[in-house]
């Protein structure tokens, strides 16, 4: 029996059939075989998936939601090609939260709670200045950069951002996201009490 | 707008009607009419400009606080009246100390005014007697002070520049 060999499609699919009948042996056999078996670890895997199934909450701040929007609703920048595109209208069913715009101190506890609710593991992006690090807002009313009461993963500077940077930073996310997905914020922010439980 | 002379016309009517002192003073400023008013009389007059005066000024536009830190006394609050008919404004407004800020609601009068007055005690202090709904409207309600007083600190933090950067305290230090 002759074997096929060769990287065309029309090769590999009458390759494919000698190995289901049978007709694949020795080298033969274990050469296709490493061809088609990739190893990782189950973290890996797991990490690759998370990062690119990315499911951001519905909620905008300030002026930067708008930007936001753009980069979920226009094709132009269109956040759907790296798995970040389903946002979500409920906390429970989203891990991830884009803080675009100004956090009053009225607001802190709300948006902490939201946070809260949200599925683990679960990341933040504070996007443009105000969410940063309250920008120009310097005073009694705004939270001086959200990172005082919830982790934050990913700056992106702007004022506002413009809908490329932010993609960048959700890009940048996920980079993370493949290294190390808890990235210890638990330790950080001493989170004790605030763990779901099925 | 009345003009000065029919401001000072108010100002007579008001003083017959509620004494001497219920007027403060009047000031016609750009062609803007300012009658002051002493506080315990700002129900009264006010009842009276919308309702009972010969040309009444029936709508509020705008009720809002001020505070003119150094000069006493400090607090002032505004009520911007309007006669839709006429298309005249009238700005009425009274002064009173820090340690005594208070003064009678309008919203009997006014509905709109419920939610200016309660800005109003958020922002500077003024106490509204008898006002329906008496907290706060934009800040939390455990806030403690009152942020638009010219004695209220600025809040926020100090920014990190490169010439303050070796005196200004860190949060992560």
């Amino acid at each position: 029996m002759e074997v096929i060999r060769g990287g065309d499609l029309r090769v590999n699919q009458l390759r494919a059939r000698q190995m289901l009948r049978g007709e694949l042996e020795g080298e033969d056999l274990e050469q296709y075989v490493e061809e088609r078996v990739g190893l990782t670890t189950l973290e890996q895997a797991q990490n690759w998936a998370r990062a690119n199934a990315l499911f951001p909450l519905t909620f905008g701040l300030a002026c930067c939601a708008i930007e936001m929007i753009s980069v979920v609703g226009s094709p132009r920048v269109d956040a759907s090609r790296f798995g970040a595109e389903v946002f979500r209208a409920s906390p429970r069913q989203a891990d991830m939260i884009i803080l675009s715009g100004r956090v009053s101190i009225k607001m802190a506890p709300i948006l902490r709670r939201i946070y809260d609710q949200m599925l683990e593991p679960k990341w933040v992006i504070a996007m443009g200045a105000c969410a940063s690090s309250a920008g120009m807002f310097n005073n009694y009313a705004l939270v001086q950069g959200a990172d005082k009461f919830m982790p934050v993963d990913v700056y992106v500077p702007g004022c506002p951002p413009r809908p490329e940077a932010l993609m960048y930073g959700i890009i940048k996310l996920q980079n993370k996201i493949k290294g190390d997905p808890t990235m210890g914020w638990r330790q950080r922010y001493d989170a004790k009490g605030t763990e779901e439980i099925a | 707008m009345p003009d000065a002379t029919g401001l000072e016309l108010i100002a007579a009517d008001v003083r017959e009607r509620f004494g001497d002192e219920a007027v403060v003073s009047t000031l016609y400023f750009r062609e803007r009419a300012s009658l002051e008013i002493a506080p315990h009389t700002v129900h009264e007059v006010l009842s009276y400009l919308k309702t009972d005066a010969d040309e009444t000024f029936p709508h509020l536009m705008s009720c809002h606080g001020c505070d003119y830190f150094p000069e006493e006394p400090r607090l002032c609050v505004h009520y911007e009246l309007l006669s839709m008919e006429r298309v005249e404004r009238l700005n009425v407004k009274t002064r009173m100390g820090v340690e005594n800020a208070s003064v009678a609601t309008v919203t009997d009068l006014f509905p709109t005014a419920d939610y200016q007055e309660r800005e109003v005690y958020d922002m500077f202090g003024v106490v509204f007697d008898g006002h329906p709904d008496p907290r706060r409207i934009l800040m939390p309600e455990d806030y403690v002070g009152h942020p638009q007083r010219r004695d209220f600190p600025m809040g926020g933090e100090e920014v990190l520049f490169t010439f303050n950067e070796d005196k200004v305290p860190r949060w992560y230090d």
